[in-house]
């Protein structure tokens, strides 16, 4: 796999397919639903809960409005992902094109990915820090090679923006 | 949203002034006497002020620290280096507080970091 900026985008060349399918599964990654935990952490209070009122008026009023953009976010990147759609059968390698426009929206939705699935496998900040762990011999090794996957391409697009 | 009743006003005791002119009438002298004005005293406990409100963000393993950085940027527009210093506060203490300032603005910023999906609480200073 190879990444570069070229042409107002962020080019992913040579997506091998267990890594594009990685990257398909973002969008129903970042959902929480069925996942109490996760959705706490994406809803988070607005208080350390002394203010009961804030708090209720803070689920009326913002976090429909936080639904939406999160929302939104993981639509564009599943309109990018489309690229790799193809021929189901064909093992070659892809490409992915993200626009520098999606950037934003594609550091959130990988963003709400990681957090849910952290939350979801309940990790602790050892498992999350163990960058050398392997090989992936379980389902919860491989959300965690998952987090820290999404977790390297959200440092690539940082690294973009910043430059 | 609606964030309840404003107080603003920064003094430990308010002094309430009341149009508190009564008067009197005595009908065996036929006449009206006035009173004189009532001050009523209203003290507040120092809760009920407005004291400022801080923007805390808490730490949380997931979040990419240059991530973070780069949130408190935008957020708050404070400049790299600033912005460095709050993350790093937030991965060794387990919390920084970023801003301070009136209620409203607080709310404010602190949805705007749960849009960037930060743990992000406001608290009353003091």
């Amino acid at each position: 796999m190879e990444i570069c900026r070229r042409k107002g985008a962020i080019e992913i060349l040579e997506l091998d397919p267990f890594l594009a399918e990685l990257l398909r599964q973002i969008p129903a990654s970042a959902n929480p639903d069925g996942a109490p935990a996760a959705e706490q952490r994406l809803f988070s209070p607005p208080t350390n809960g002394k203010e009961t009122e804030l708090c209720a008026e803070w689920k009326i009023y913002v976090e429909p409005e936080l639904r939406r953009l999160f929302q939104s976010a993981t639509e564009t990147v599943a309109g990018d992902l489309e690229q790799l759609n193809g021929d189901e059968k064909t093992f070659a390698n892809r490409t992915l094109r993200i626009p520098a426009k999606h950037s934003d929206a594609w550091l959130s939705a990988l963003n709400q990915a990681r957090l849910v699935i952290a939350a979801k496998n309940n990790f602790t900040e050892n498992e999350l820090n163990d960058h050398f762990r392997s090989p992936i011999g379980s389902r919860r090794d491989l959300s965690l090679f998952q987090v820290n996957f999404y977790g390297f391409l959200q440092e690539f697009i940082l690294r973009e923006l910043k430059d | 949203m609606s964030c309840g009743p404003r107080r603003d006003g920064g003094c430990l005791a308010q002094i309430k002034d009341i149009e508190g002119i009564t008067h009197v009438s005595n009908e065996k002298a036929g006449t009206i006497t006035t009173a004189e004005p009532t001050i009523e005293k209203e003290t507040r406990s120092e809760e009920d002020l407005d004291l400022p409100w801080q923007v805390v963000v808490h730490n949380d393993p997931v979040n990419l620290m240059s991530y973070v950085t780069m949130v408190f940027q935008r957020v708050f527009g404070y400049p790299r280096e600033r912005a460095e210093k709050h993350m790093l506060e937030v991965h060794h203490n387990g919390r920084s507080i970023l801003w301070s300032g009136m209620r409203e603005r607080a709310e404010l910023y602190v949805q705007q970091l749960h849009g960037y999906l930060l743990l992000a609480t406001l608290e009353k200073a003091g």
